[in-house]
């Protein structure tokens, strides 16, 4: 229908005008990613896992600024209840269907624009692999984005714009260290174990590309599933019950 | 005292909706009844709408006037399906009201709300319009709302009256059936509710049904063919508005007159009820300009008179049987929705 591909396009307009919101979101990952990268440019294997400290932060970082783009878009969401918005967009025939799909859009246009920008950093580092490489890296880290697009929108809809600034920080912070932004988590012991459940660590593992072979196991395809069926039932409950007047 | 609604004009404010018959009948009309919806208080559940039975007709301008807490947004809501009801139900010409608002037939201005940021008033109309089957041009949309003047702005630099004018083009772009007004005019000054009535009303003019809240008896004196009366989530009186502007407008008589006999005062043409307050006494009129003539002829040496039209609250306490404490007294002949609902569905 021509009605939700207008609005999902004053959507992405409306998001890419708000300039602060864009630099914070792009630029705090990319500082962040050239002070711990880049004194350690020339380090080729990090703790023993055969990736480049480079190529590694490059994706932790990506995981972090993409998982915080797609929890962002709660915030916009908490910012429309809060005027009463989603209340007007609800009278609309425009279908919960569109609305989640123009939201997960959305998000996913900030997160890839994070994603170039950090492989732009990688890149001036040294970060080199071939064409076919980043493009499955970055699938992978497109399909491990999944639960958390699900995520901001069950936020957005359950916390006003006081409340989810701290649950989207808390949040992203909690997953990223879990999942191995920070540091490496080894190949054994109890956070590399603990990591294999959660879905911010396969985002940081997509830069194994670079080994070879396959950076996801089985289970990674599980746990993304699995985060994702549960995130996304908890969105259309939180929508269904988030009528009233906020 | 009688406050009680005429039946037989609140049946003939409907005379258009008898027309047709059966199903088609029922397709052309909006429908709310036995409508129950409680909320969790502090003190246990509120009955916010506790019986709500109404019927609008296609191309009526319907008023639904009362307090503050009566129910009003409630049922609105209901009316919208963004509120499921605890008991009873919705048909918006014929339909559910998610059926209704996803075939575009619906549009509203509720009463809370701001616009999102990030966008100019064009831009936002237009997103609006594009939403829905058959929008107005939101060229004419911008004119016929004033907003065209600020038509490139950020909706997030307006003033309060801009914003409110940009929402009334967002619901008007819609070019709904009916057209939903929840307190419209609230933040608006007098130009700005002159202005907002005047292009309602040439809405209205397209055969459209518009149904509007409001405290404002004024308001629904001016713009509407019907007012329906609620308080405490029921309504209290339905009617063509200048019988329901008559029942609720009564006046009183203030006087200061020393010894005066009640009794007589009380059997004086135009007056309702008598009131004794130290010195003065306070007259409760069914036509004060009566009462008037016969107080003075009566009594010359009246003095320090004042007139009053009885607040819309006084009216409404009155209505519901209800004494200054609040505390629930006998009906006052205004059986709940009996003068419309009850000649209607026959």
């Amino acid at each position: 229908m021509s009605g939700a591909l207008t609005y999902t396009r004053y959507e992405l307009l409306r998001t890419f005008r708000n300039r602060r919101f864009f630099l914070l979101s792009l630029g705090f990952p990319l500082v962040l990613y050239f002070v711990i990268a880049g004194p350690n440019r020339n380090v080729h294997n990090i703790s023993g896992s055969g990736v480049s400290l480079p190529l590694y932060f490059m994706v932790g970082l990506a995981s972090f600024g993409t998982m915080s783009a797609m929890l962002s878009s709660g915030a916009r969401i908490a910012a429309e209840r809060a005027v009463g918005w989603n209340r007007q967009l609800r009278i609309s025939p425009l279908s919960p269907r569109a609305y989640f799909r123009a939201k997960v859009i959305t998000a996913y246009a900030v997160a890839l624009l994070s994603i170039a920008v950090l492989y732009l950093a990688g890149a001036s580092l040294g970060v080199s692999l071939p064409a076919g490489d980043w493009l499955q890296m970055t699938g992978l880290m497109l399909v491990g984005l999944i639960p958390f697009a699900a995520l901001g929108i069950t936020l957005g809809h359950m916390l006003t714009p006081d409340s989810i600034g701290p649950a989207m920080g808390g949040g992203v912070s909690l997953f990223a260290l879990l999942g191995g932004t920070w540091f490496p988590l080894g190949n054994h012991g109890f956070l590399h174990d603990l990591a294999q459940y959660i879905p911010s660590y396969w985002l940081v593992q997509a830069s194994h590309v670079a080994l070879g072979g396959k950076a996801w196991t089985g289970m990674a395809w599980v746990v993304i599933a699995a985060w994702t069926a549960v995130f996304s039932a908890l969105a259309v409950r939180a929508y269904r019950r988030d009528t009233g007047r906020v | 005292m009688s406050l009680a609604p005429g039946a037989g004009g609140a049946g003939a404010g409907a005379g258009g909706a008898d027309a047709g018959a059966g199903m088609e009948r029922q397709a052309r009309e909006i429908r709310l009844h036995g409508l129950v919806k409680s909320f969790n208080g502090p003190h246990g559940p509120i009955e916010a709408v506790a019986g709500v039975e109404l019927e609008i007709a296609v191309g009526e301008t319907v008023a639904l006037l009362g307090p503050n807490g009566a129910g009003k947004s409630t049922t609105i809501d209901m009316l919208l399906g963004l509120l499921e009801p605890d008991a009873g139900g919705v048909s918006v010409f014929g339909r559910s009201p998610s059926d209704a608002v996803a075939a575009g037939a619906v549009g509203a201005m509720l009463q809370t709300g701001s616009l999102i940021r990030d966008l100019t008033v064009r831009e936002l109309i237009s997103m609006m319009a594009a939403l829905y089957p058959e929008p107005l041009a939101v060229d004419e949309v911008l004119e016929l709302t004033g907003t065209s003047e600020f038509a490139a702005q950020r909706t997030q630099k307006l003033s309060g009256g801009q914003t409110q004018r940009v929402r009334a083009a967002v619901a008007l772009v819609s070019n709904p059936e009916l057209l939903v007004l929840d307190e419209p005019t609230v933040a608006l000054d007098v130009e700005g509710r002159n202005a907002f009535w005047r292009v309602m009303r040439e809405f209205a003019a397209r055969g459209k049904t518009i149904l509007f809240a409001t405290h404002y008896l004024e308001e629904a004196d001016a713009y509407a063919d019907r007012a329906v009366l609620i308080a405490h989530g029921r309504i209290v009186a339905d009617g063509p508005t200048n019988e329901i502007k008559a029942m609720v407008g009564s006046r009183t008589i203030r006087a200061t007159l020393p010894g005066a006999d009640l009794d007589a005062l009380a059997a004086l043409p135009g007056v309702g009820g008598v009131e004794r307050r130290g010195e003065a006494v306070v007259l409760t009129c069914s036509d004060s300009d009566d009462a008037i003539r016969a107080l003075l002829a009566a009594y010359p040496h009246a003095r320090d008179i004042e007139i009053n039209a009885a607040g819309l609250e006084q009216a409404f306490l009155a209505l519901t049987g209800d004494d200054a404490d609040g505390s629930p007294g006998a009906p006052a002949g205004a059986a709940p929705g009996a003068a419309s609902t009850a000649g209607r569905s026959a």
